[in-house]
Protein backbone atom coordinates (compact mmCIF):
# COMPACT_ATOMS: atom_id res chain seq x y z
CA UNK A 1 0.00 0.00 0.00
CA UNK A 2 1.44 3.31 -1.15
CA UNK A 3 4.86 1.64 -1.18
CA UNK A 4 6.03 3.87 -3.99
CA UNK A 5 5.94 6.85 -1.65
CA UNK A 6 7.62 5.16 1.30
CA UNK A 7 11.10 6.62 0.83
CA UNK A 8 9.89 10.07 -0.20
CA UNK A 9 7.44 10.31 2.70
CA UNK A 10 9.95 9.01 5.22
CA UNK A 11 12.43 11.56 3.95
CA UNK A 12 9.97 14.45 4.30
CA UNK A 13 9.01 13.36 7.83
CA UNK A 14 12.64 12.81 8.79
CA UNK A 15 13.36 16.39 7.69
CA UNK A 16 10.56 17.53 9.99
CA UNK A 17 11.91 15.67 13.04
CA UNK A 18 15.47 16.80 12.39
CA UNK A 19 14.23 20.37 12.27
CA UNK A 20 12.66 19.76 15.69
CA UNK A 21 16.01 18.65 17.03
CA UNK A 22 17.84 21.56 15.44
CA UNK A 23 15.37 23.94 17.09
CA UNK A 24 15.53 22.36 20.51
CA UNK A 25 19.14 21.17 20.75
CA UNK A 26 18.59 20.88 24.51
CA UNK A 27 17.29 17.35 23.95
CA UNK A 28 20.68 16.36 22.61
CA UNK A 29 22.58 18.30 25.24
CA UNK A 30 20.64 16.73 28.12
CA UNK A 31 21.12 13.34 26.52
CA UNK A 32 24.88 13.88 26.54
CA UNK A 33 25.13 15.72 29.87
CA UNK A 34 24.16 12.84 32.12
CA UNK A 35 26.73 10.39 30.75
CA UNK A 36 29.36 13.13 30.75
CA UNK A 37 28.61 13.94 34.39
CA UNK A 38 28.85 10.24 35.25
CA UNK A 39 32.12 10.00 33.41
CA UNK A 40 33.57 12.99 35.30
CA UNK A 41 32.36 11.60 38.61
CA UNK A 42 33.62 8.11 38.05
CA UNK A 43 36.99 9.17 36.69
CA UNK A 44 37.78 11.98 39.12
CA UNK A 45 35.90 10.83 42.25
CA UNK A 46 35.48 7.06 42.37
CA UNK A 47 38.02 6.09 39.76
CA UNK A 48 41.02 6.25 42.09
CA UNK A 49 39.43 3.63 44.34
CA UNK A 50 38.51 1.21 41.57
CA UNK A 51 41.15 -1.23 40.53
CA UNK A 52 40.47 -2.39 37.00
CA UNK A 53 43.95 -3.47 36.11
CA UNK A 54 44.05 -1.04 33.18
CA UNK A 55 46.21 2.06 33.10
CA UNK A 56 43.51 4.73 32.89
CA UNK A 57 39.99 4.51 34.21
CA UNK A 58 38.44 6.62 31.45
CA UNK A 59 39.82 4.02 29.07
CA UNK A 60 38.05 1.32 31.02
CA UNK A 61 34.64 2.86 31.48
CA UNK A 62 34.06 4.70 28.19
CA UNK A 63 32.22 1.77 26.50
CA UNK A 64 29.69 1.65 29.36
CA UNK A 65 29.26 5.42 29.21
CA UNK A 66 28.53 5.21 25.49
CA UNK A 67 25.78 2.65 26.15
CA UNK A 68 24.30 4.88 28.87
CA UNK A 69 24.30 7.73 26.35
CA UNK A 70 22.21 5.67 23.96
CA UNK A 71 19.89 4.46 26.73
CA UNK A 72 19.17 8.02 27.80
CA UNK A 73 18.95 9.21 24.18
CA UNK A 74 16.18 6.82 23.23
CA UNK A 75 13.93 8.12 25.98
CA UNK A 76 13.61 11.20 23.76
CA UNK A 77 12.62 8.95 20.88
CA UNK A 78 9.70 7.70 22.95
CA UNK A 79 9.01 11.27 24.06
CA UNK A 80 8.89 12.68 20.51
CA UNK A 81 6.67 9.85 19.32
CA UNK A 82 4.38 10.33 22.32
CA UNK A 83 3.99 14.04 21.56
CA UNK A 84 2.99 13.28 17.97
CA UNK A 85 0.45 10.71 19.15
CA UNK A 86 -0.96 13.07 21.76
CA UNK A 87 -1.35 16.07 19.46
CA UNK A 88 -3.52 15.76 16.41
CA UNK A 89 -0.63 15.65 13.98
CA UNK A 90 -0.35 11.86 14.09
CA UNK A 91 -3.98 11.46 13.06
CA UNK A 92 -3.50 14.02 10.34
CA UNK A 93 -0.63 12.02 8.90
CA UNK A 94 -2.60 8.78 9.17
CA UNK A 95 -5.56 10.28 7.32
CA UNK A 96 -3.34 11.45 4.46
CA UNK A 97 -2.39 9.51 1.34
CA UNK A 98 1.08 8.62 2.61
CA UNK A 99 2.89 5.38 3.30
CA UNK A 100 1.66 4.87 6.86
CA UNK A 101 4.78 3.15 8.13
CA UNK A 102 6.91 6.13 7.12
CA UNK A 103 5.63 8.01 10.19
CA UNK A 104 7.33 5.43 12.40
CA UNK A 105 10.47 5.07 10.30
CA UNK A 106 11.04 8.82 10.35
CA UNK A 107 11.12 8.69 14.15
CA UNK A 108 13.47 5.72 14.10
CA UNK A 109 15.92 7.44 11.73
CA UNK A 110 15.72 10.64 13.78
CA UNK A 111 16.63 8.63 16.84
CA UNK A 112 19.70 7.24 15.07
CA UNK A 113 20.84 10.72 14.03
CA UNK A 114 20.22 12.26 17.49
CA UNK A 115 22.07 9.43 19.24
CA UNK A 116 24.96 9.67 16.82
CA UNK A 117 25.39 13.34 17.67
CA UNK A 118 25.25 12.66 21.43
CA UNK A 119 27.75 9.82 21.09
CA UNK A 120 30.18 12.06 19.23
CA UNK A 121 29.83 14.76 21.93
CA UNK A 122 30.51 12.22 24.71
CA UNK A 123 33.45 10.80 22.78
CA UNK A 124 34.98 14.26 22.36
CA UNK A 125 34.72 14.92 26.09
CA UNK A 126 36.35 11.53 26.75
CA UNK A 127 39.22 12.52 24.46
CA UNK A 128 39.65 15.73 26.47
CA UNK A 129 39.73 13.62 29.63
CA UNK A 130 42.59 11.58 28.31
CA UNK A 131 40.91 8.73 26.45
CA UNK A 132 43.31 7.39 23.83
CA UNK A 133 43.07 4.43 21.49
CA UNK A 134 45.24 2.87 18.83
CA UNK A 135 42.18 1.42 17.15
CA UNK A 136 42.44 1.45 13.37
CA UNK A 137 39.74 2.05 10.79
CA UNK A 138 38.48 -1.52 10.98
CA UNK A 139 38.14 -1.40 14.78
CA UNK A 140 36.39 1.97 14.67
CA UNK A 141 33.99 0.65 12.05
CA UNK A 142 33.28 -2.36 14.24
CA UNK A 143 32.62 -0.08 17.26
CA UNK A 144 30.35 2.11 15.12
CA UNK A 145 28.53 -0.95 13.80
CA UNK A 146 27.83 -2.34 17.26
CA UNK A 147 26.70 1.02 18.60
CA UNK A 148 24.47 1.39 15.53
CA UNK A 149 22.85 -1.99 16.13
CA UNK A 150 22.47 -1.28 19.84
CA UNK A 151 20.86 2.10 19.13
CA UNK A 152 18.56 0.63 16.50
CA UNK A 153 17.47 -2.18 18.86
CA UNK A 154 16.78 0.21 21.76
CA UNK A 155 15.06 2.66 19.41
CA UNK A 156 12.51 0.06 18.36
CA UNK A 157 12.11 -0.80 22.02
CA UNK A 158 11.43 2.90 22.71
CA UNK A 159 8.76 2.97 20.00
CA UNK A 160 6.54 0.71 22.12
CA UNK A 161 6.16 3.08 25.13
CA UNK A 162 6.08 6.00 22.68
CA UNK A 163 2.96 4.51 21.10
CA UNK A 164 1.26 3.20 24.23
CA UNK A 165 2.15 5.61 27.05
CA UNK A 166 -0.65 7.52 28.73
CA UNK A 167 1.58 10.35 29.97
CA UNK A 168 4.88 12.02 29.18
CA UNK A 169 6.44 10.48 32.27
CA UNK A 170 5.33 7.03 31.22
CA UNK A 171 6.81 7.54 27.78
CA UNK A 172 10.30 8.29 29.03
CA UNK A 173 10.47 6.38 32.34
CA UNK A 174 11.00 3.04 30.63
CA UNK A 175 14.58 4.03 29.88
CA UNK A 176 15.61 4.28 33.56
CA UNK A 177 16.23 0.55 33.98
CA UNK A 178 18.16 0.58 30.72
CA UNK A 179 20.36 3.40 32.00
CA UNK A 180 20.91 1.41 35.19
CA UNK A 181 21.80 -1.84 33.46
CA UNK A 182 25.47 -0.94 32.77
CA UNK A 183 26.06 -0.61 36.54
CA UNK A 184 25.28 -4.31 36.88
CA UNK A 185 27.80 -5.24 34.22
CA UNK A 186 31.49 -5.12 33.48
CA UNK A 187 31.12 -1.44 32.47
CA UNK A 188 32.51 0.15 35.65
CA UNK A 189 34.11 -2.64 37.69
CA UNK A 190 35.35 -6.08 36.71
CA UNK A 191 32.59 -8.64 37.30
CA UNK A 192 34.87 -10.94 39.31
CA UNK A 193 34.68 -8.47 42.23
CA UNK A 194 30.91 -8.98 42.54
CA UNK A 195 29.15 -11.46 44.88
CA UNK A 196 27.95 -14.71 43.24
CA UNK A 197 24.34 -14.05 42.13
CA UNK A 198 25.10 -10.48 41.03
CA UNK A 199 28.11 -11.68 39.13
CA UNK A 200 26.06 -14.38 37.44
CA UNK A 201 23.53 -11.77 36.33
CA UNK A 202 26.21 -9.32 35.24
CA UNK A 203 28.03 -11.86 33.14
CA UNK A 204 24.91 -13.01 31.34
CA UNK A 205 23.21 -9.74 30.50
CA UNK A 206 23.67 -8.00 27.14
CA UNK A 207 25.60 -4.96 28.37
CA UNK A 208 28.62 -6.95 29.56
CA UNK A 209 29.27 -8.62 26.23
CA UNK A 210 28.77 -5.35 24.34
CA UNK A 211 31.03 -3.43 26.75
CA UNK A 212 33.71 -6.12 26.58
CA UNK A 213 33.60 -6.11 22.79
CA UNK A 214 33.91 -2.33 22.46
CA UNK A 215 36.62 -2.23 25.13
CA UNK A 216 38.51 -4.98 23.34
CA UNK A 217 38.26 -3.11 20.04
CA UNK A 218 39.51 0.13 21.60
CA UNK A 219 42.44 -1.51 23.39
CA UNK A 220 43.11 -4.02 20.62
CA UNK A 221 42.83 -6.93 22.99
CA UNK A 222 41.56 -10.27 21.74
CA UNK A 223 37.74 -10.20 21.88
CA UNK A 224 36.94 -13.89 21.64
CA UNK A 225 33.30 -14.90 21.63
CA UNK A 226 32.08 -11.67 23.22
CA UNK A 227 31.47 -10.03 19.87
CA UNK A 228 29.17 -12.85 18.74
CA UNK A 229 27.26 -12.80 22.01
CA UNK A 230 26.99 -9.02 21.74
CA UNK A 231 25.73 -9.22 18.16
CA UNK A 232 23.26 -11.95 19.08
CA UNK A 233 21.85 -9.81 21.90
CA UNK A 234 21.55 -6.72 19.71
CA UNK A 235 19.92 -8.55 16.81
CA UNK A 236 17.69 -10.53 19.17
CA UNK A 237 16.44 -7.44 20.98
CA UNK A 238 16.04 -5.67 17.64
CA UNK A 239 13.88 -8.42 16.14
CA UNK A 240 11.66 -8.85 19.20
CA UNK A 241 11.28 -5.09 19.72
CA UNK A 242 10.55 -4.54 16.02
CA UNK A 243 7.84 -7.19 15.99
CA UNK A 244 6.15 -5.87 19.12
CA UNK A 245 6.46 -2.26 17.96
CA UNK A 246 4.92 -3.11 14.59
CA UNK A 247 2.05 -5.00 16.19
CA UNK A 248 1.44 -2.08 18.57
CA UNK A 249 1.53 0.36 15.66
CA UNK A 250 -0.92 -1.67 13.58
CA UNK A 251 -3.25 -1.76 16.53
CA UNK A 252 -3.01 2.00 16.94
CA UNK A 253 -3.76 2.82 13.30
CA UNK A 254 -6.59 0.42 12.62
CA UNK B 1 -2.94 15.81 -8.00
CA UNK B 2 -5.70 13.95 -9.72
CA UNK B 3 -8.39 12.50 -7.60
CA UNK B 4 -10.65 9.96 -9.16
CA UNK B 5 -14.24 10.78 -8.47
CA UNK B 6 -17.26 8.57 -8.67
CA UNK B 7 -20.84 9.63 -9.14
CA UNK B 8 -23.34 9.68 -6.28
CA UNK B 9 -23.22 11.40 -2.92
CA UNK B 10 -19.89 12.48 -1.46
CA UNK B 11 -20.48 10.43 1.66
CA UNK B 12 -22.82 7.51 2.19
CA UNK B 13 -23.11 5.81 5.56
CA UNK B 14 -25.34 2.77 6.03
CA UNK B 15 -25.92 0.78 9.19
CA UNK B 16 -22.69 1.93 10.80
CA UNK B 17 -21.94 0.28 14.14
CA UNK B 18 -18.99 0.58 16.45
CA UNK B 19 -18.38 -0.54 20.02
CA UNK B 20 -15.45 -0.10 22.35
CA UNK B 21 -15.42 -3.29 24.36
CA UNK B 22 -18.92 -3.35 25.86
CA UNK B 23 -19.71 0.30 25.17
CA UNK B 24 -21.87 0.66 22.07
CA UNK B 25 -20.97 4.03 20.58
CA UNK B 26 -22.67 3.80 17.18
CA UNK B 27 -25.78 1.65 16.90
CA UNK B 28 -26.70 1.77 13.25
CA UNK B 29 -26.03 5.18 11.77
CA UNK B 30 -27.31 6.11 8.29
CA UNK B 31 -26.86 9.34 6.40
CA UNK B 32 -25.80 10.78 3.08
CA UNK B 33 -23.99 13.98 2.26
CA UNK B 34 -24.56 15.57 -1.13
CA UNK B 35 -21.56 16.83 -3.07
CA UNK B 36 -20.61 20.41 -2.39
CA UNK B 37 -22.80 20.75 0.69
CA UNK B 38 -22.06 21.39 4.34
CA UNK B 39 -23.42 18.69 6.59
CA UNK B 40 -23.42 19.11 10.35
CA UNK B 41 -23.41 16.19 12.71
CA UNK B 42 -24.81 17.61 15.89
CA UNK B 43 -24.59 15.92 19.24
CA UNK B 44 -23.58 16.29 22.85
CA UNK B 45 -20.25 15.08 24.19
CA UNK B 46 -19.90 11.35 23.90
CA UNK B 47 -22.65 11.02 21.30
CA UNK B 48 -20.20 9.28 18.93
CA UNK B 49 -19.43 12.14 16.56
CA UNK B 50 -15.67 11.75 16.73
CA UNK B 51 -15.92 7.99 16.38
CA UNK B 52 -17.98 8.43 13.21
CA UNK B 53 -15.48 10.90 11.76
CA UNK B 54 -12.59 8.59 12.58
CA UNK B 55 -14.26 5.73 10.75
CA UNK B 56 -15.03 7.96 7.76
CA UNK B 57 -11.40 9.08 7.61
CA UNK B 58 -10.04 5.48 7.86
CA UNK B 59 -8.52 5.96 11.31
CA UNK B 60 -10.84 3.41 12.87
CA UNK B 61 -12.49 0.26 11.55
CA UNK B 62 -16.24 -0.13 11.78
CA UNK B 63 -17.78 -3.21 13.38
CA UNK B 64 -20.64 -3.29 10.90
CA UNK B 65 -22.17 -1.26 8.10
CA UNK B 66 -20.81 0.26 4.93
CA UNK B 67 -19.27 3.65 4.43
CA UNK B 68 -18.27 5.17 1.12
CA UNK B 69 -16.46 8.47 0.77
CA UNK B 70 -16.15 10.00 -2.69
CA UNK B 71 -17.39 6.67 -4.00
CA UNK B 72 -14.68 4.61 -2.28
CA UNK B 73 -15.29 2.05 0.44
CA UNK B 74 -13.43 3.00 3.63
CA UNK B 75 -12.89 -0.64 4.55
CA UNK B 76 -11.41 -1.85 1.27
CA UNK B 77 -10.20 1.26 -0.55
CA UNK B 78 -8.55 3.15 2.31
CA UNK B 79 -5.83 4.56 0.11
CA UNK B 80 -8.32 6.06 -2.36
CA UNK B 81 -10.38 7.45 0.50
CA UNK B 82 -7.30 9.14 1.96
CA UNK B 83 -6.55 10.67 -1.45
CA UNK B 84 -10.05 12.15 -1.43
CA UNK B 85 -10.27 13.57 2.08
CA UNK B 86 -8.71 15.77 4.64
CA UNK B 87 -9.26 15.59 8.36
CA UNK B 88 -9.12 18.44 10.80
CA UNK B 89 -9.38 16.69 14.11
CA UNK B 90 -10.64 17.87 17.44
CA UNK B 91 -7.23 19.10 18.51
CA UNK B 92 -5.42 21.42 16.13
CA UNK B 93 -3.16 19.07 14.16
CA UNK B 94 -0.35 21.51 13.64
CA UNK B 95 3.34 21.18 14.32
CA UNK B 96 4.12 23.67 17.08
CA UNK B 97 7.84 23.78 16.46
CA UNK B 98 7.61 24.50 12.76
CA UNK B 99 6.49 27.82 11.32
CA UNK B 100 3.09 28.22 9.70
CA UNK B 101 4.60 28.11 6.25
CA UNK B 102 6.69 25.04 7.05
CA UNK B 103 3.56 23.26 8.25
CA UNK B 104 1.84 23.89 4.94
CA UNK B 105 4.90 22.91 2.91
CA UNK B 106 5.16 19.70 4.95
CA UNK B 107 1.59 18.71 4.12
CA UNK B 108 2.01 19.67 0.45
CA UNK B 109 5.11 17.49 0.18
CA UNK B 110 3.35 14.60 1.91
CA UNK B 111 0.55 14.94 -0.61
CA UNK B 112 3.21 14.68 -3.30
CA UNK B 113 2.31 18.00 -4.90
CA UNK B 114 4.49 20.09 -7.15
CA UNK B 115 5.43 23.57 -6.00
CA UNK B 116 4.79 23.09 -2.26
CA UNK B 117 6.15 26.58 -1.57
CA UNK B 118 3.65 28.31 -3.84
CA UNK B 119 0.74 26.27 -2.49
CA UNK B 120 1.78 27.28 1.03
CA UNK B 121 2.02 30.96 0.13
CA UNK B 122 -1.39 30.93 -1.55
CA UNK B 123 -3.05 29.37 1.47
CA UNK B 124 -1.27 31.70 3.91
CA UNK B 125 -2.65 34.57 1.92
CA UNK B 126 -6.15 33.11 1.77
CA UNK B 127 -6.25 32.59 5.52
CA UNK B 128 -4.65 35.95 6.38
CA UNK B 129 -1.60 34.27 7.87
CA UNK B 130 1.04 35.78 5.60
CA UNK B 131 2.37 38.10 8.32
CA UNK B 132 2.76 35.19 10.73
CA UNK B 133 4.07 32.78 8.10
CA UNK B 134 7.64 32.63 9.39
CA UNK B 135 6.71 32.50 13.07
CA UNK B 136 6.69 29.31 15.07
CA UNK B 137 3.14 28.00 15.46
CA UNK B 138 3.61 27.85 19.25
CA UNK B 139 3.32 31.67 19.21
CA UNK B 140 -0.04 31.63 17.37
CA UNK B 141 -3.38 32.41 18.98
CA UNK B 142 -6.07 29.75 19.14
CA UNK B 143 -7.93 31.19 16.15
CA UNK B 144 -4.77 31.46 14.04
CA UNK B 145 -3.86 27.90 14.92
CA UNK B 146 -7.27 26.64 13.86
CA UNK B 147 -7.08 28.64 10.64
CA UNK B 148 -3.70 27.15 9.87
CA UNK B 149 -5.11 23.74 10.73
CA UNK B 150 -7.93 24.20 8.23
CA UNK B 151 -5.53 25.64 5.65
CA UNK B 152 -3.44 22.48 6.02
CA UNK B 153 -6.54 20.44 5.29
CA UNK B 154 -7.07 22.33 2.05
CA UNK B 155 -3.65 21.57 0.62
CA UNK B 156 -4.23 19.68 -2.60
CA UNK B 157 -7.94 20.60 -2.69
CA UNK B 158 -9.37 17.30 -1.50
CA UNK B 159 -13.06 17.04 -2.50
CA UNK B 160 -14.23 16.03 0.98
CA UNK B 161 -13.24 17.67 4.25
CA UNK B 162 -13.99 16.51 7.79
CA UNK B 163 -13.96 19.07 10.54
CA UNK B 164 -14.31 17.58 13.99
CA UNK B 165 -15.54 20.26 16.40
CA UNK B 166 -13.61 22.99 14.59
CA UNK B 167 -14.48 25.78 17.01
CA UNK B 168 -14.30 24.03 20.38
CA UNK B 169 -12.12 26.07 22.69
CA UNK B 170 -12.01 29.15 20.49
CA UNK B 171 -12.98 32.65 21.56
CA UNK B 172 -15.88 34.33 19.69
CA UNK B 173 -13.56 36.04 17.23
CA UNK B 174 -11.75 32.82 16.46
CA UNK B 175 -15.08 31.13 15.96
CA UNK B 176 -16.20 33.69 13.40
CA UNK B 177 -12.88 33.36 11.57
CA UNK B 178 -13.35 29.63 11.30
CA UNK B 179 -16.97 29.96 10.16
CA UNK B 180 -15.83 32.32 7.44
CA UNK B 181 -13.25 29.80 6.28
CA UNK B 182 -15.77 26.96 6.20
CA UNK B 183 -18.27 29.01 4.18
CA UNK B 184 -15.62 29.86 1.63
CA UNK B 185 -14.80 26.19 1.30
CA UNK B 186 -18.34 25.22 0.47
CA UNK B 187 -18.57 28.09 -2.01
CA UNK B 188 -15.75 26.44 -3.92
CA UNK B 189 -17.58 23.15 -4.17
CA UNK B 190 -15.85 21.23 -1.40
CA UNK B 191 -18.04 18.85 0.58
CA UNK B 192 -17.75 19.55 4.29
CA UNK B 193 -18.81 17.27 7.10
CA UNK B 194 -18.51 19.02 10.40
CA UNK B 195 -19.31 17.87 13.87
CA UNK B 196 -20.30 20.29 16.55
CA UNK B 197 -21.98 20.53 19.90
CA UNK B 198 -22.94 24.17 19.30
CA UNK B 199 -26.40 24.55 17.89
CA UNK B 200 -25.78 28.02 16.49
CA UNK B 201 -22.77 26.72 14.59
CA UNK B 202 -24.86 24.14 12.79
CA UNK B 203 -27.52 26.77 12.19
CA UNK B 204 -24.97 29.22 10.73
CA UNK B 205 -23.13 26.85 8.47
CA UNK B 206 -24.93 23.72 7.53
CA UNK B 207 -27.14 22.93 4.55
CA UNK B 208 -28.31 19.83 6.36
CA UNK B 209 -28.18 18.91 9.99
CA UNK B 210 -28.32 15.47 11.55
CA UNK B 211 -28.63 14.98 15.28
CA UNK B 212 -26.67 12.06 16.63
CA UNK B 213 -27.98 10.87 19.95
CA UNK B 214 -27.02 7.72 21.83
CA UNK B 215 -25.45 6.20 18.76
CA UNK B 216 -28.31 6.86 16.33
CA UNK B 217 -29.34 9.65 13.99
CA UNK B 218 -32.63 10.82 15.47
CA UNK B 219 -33.37 13.55 12.94
CA UNK B 220 -31.85 14.58 9.64
CA UNK B 221 -32.95 17.53 7.54
CA UNK B 222 -32.50 21.15 6.59
CA UNK B 223 -32.77 23.80 9.25
CA UNK B 224 -36.25 24.70 7.97
CA UNK B 225 -37.34 21.07 8.15
CA UNK B 226 -36.01 20.71 11.67
CA UNK B 227 -37.83 23.85 12.74
CA UNK B 228 -41.09 22.42 11.42
CA UNK B 229 -40.76 19.56 13.87
CA UNK B 230 -41.80 21.97 16.57
CA UNK B 231 -45.26 23.54 16.78
CA UNK B 232 -45.53 26.77 14.78
CA UNK B 233 -43.97 29.78 16.43
CA UNK B 234 -46.19 32.16 18.29
CA UNK B 235 -45.65 35.80 17.55
CA UNK B 236 -44.49 37.72 20.59
CA UNK B 237 -43.05 41.17 20.87
CA UNK B 238 -39.84 41.22 22.84
CA UNK B 239 -37.33 44.02 23.16
CA UNK B 240 -34.19 42.92 21.31
CA UNK B 241 -31.38 42.90 23.83
CA UNK B 242 -27.83 42.65 22.52
CA UNK B 243 -26.24 39.35 23.43
CA UNK B 244 -23.01 39.39 25.36
CA UNK B 245 -21.34 38.25 22.16
CA UNK B 246 -22.64 41.32 20.31
CA UNK B 247 -21.34 43.52 23.11
CA UNK B 248 -17.97 41.80 23.17
CA UNK B 249 -17.48 42.03 19.43
CA UNK B 250 -18.62 45.66 19.33
CA UNK B 251 -16.20 46.59 22.11
CA UNK B 252 -13.16 44.86 20.66
CA UNK B 253 -14.01 46.44 17.33
CA UNK B 254 -14.03 43.38 15.17
CA UNK B 255 -15.51 44.27 11.83
CA UNK B 256 -16.02 40.81 10.47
Amino acid sequence: MMAKHFFGDTNVLLGRSLRHIARSPDTIITTAIMPIAMMLMFVYVFGGAIDTGSDSYVQYMLPGILLITVASGISYTAFRLFLDMKGGIFERFQSMPIARSSVLWAHVLTSLVANLISLVVVLLVALLMGFRTNAGVAEWLAVAGILFLFTLALTWLAVIPGLTAKSVDGASAFSYPLIFLPFLSSAFVPTNTMPGPVRAFAEHQPVTSIVNTIRGLFTQQPIGTDIWIALAWCVGILIVAYIFATITYRRRIS
Amino acid sequence: MTTRTAAGPAIRVQGLEKSYKTLQVLRGVDFEVARGSIFALLGSNGAGKTTAVKILSTLLKADAGTVTVNGFDVATQGGDVRESISLTGQFAAVDEILSGRENLVLVARLRHLKNPGRIADDLLDRFSLTDAAARKVSTYSGGMRRRLDIAMSLVGNPPVIFLDEPTTGLDPQGRIEVWQAVKELADQGTTVLLTTQYLDEAEQLADRIAILHEGRIIVNGTLAELKKLLPPAEVEYVEKQPTLEDVFLALVGDKR
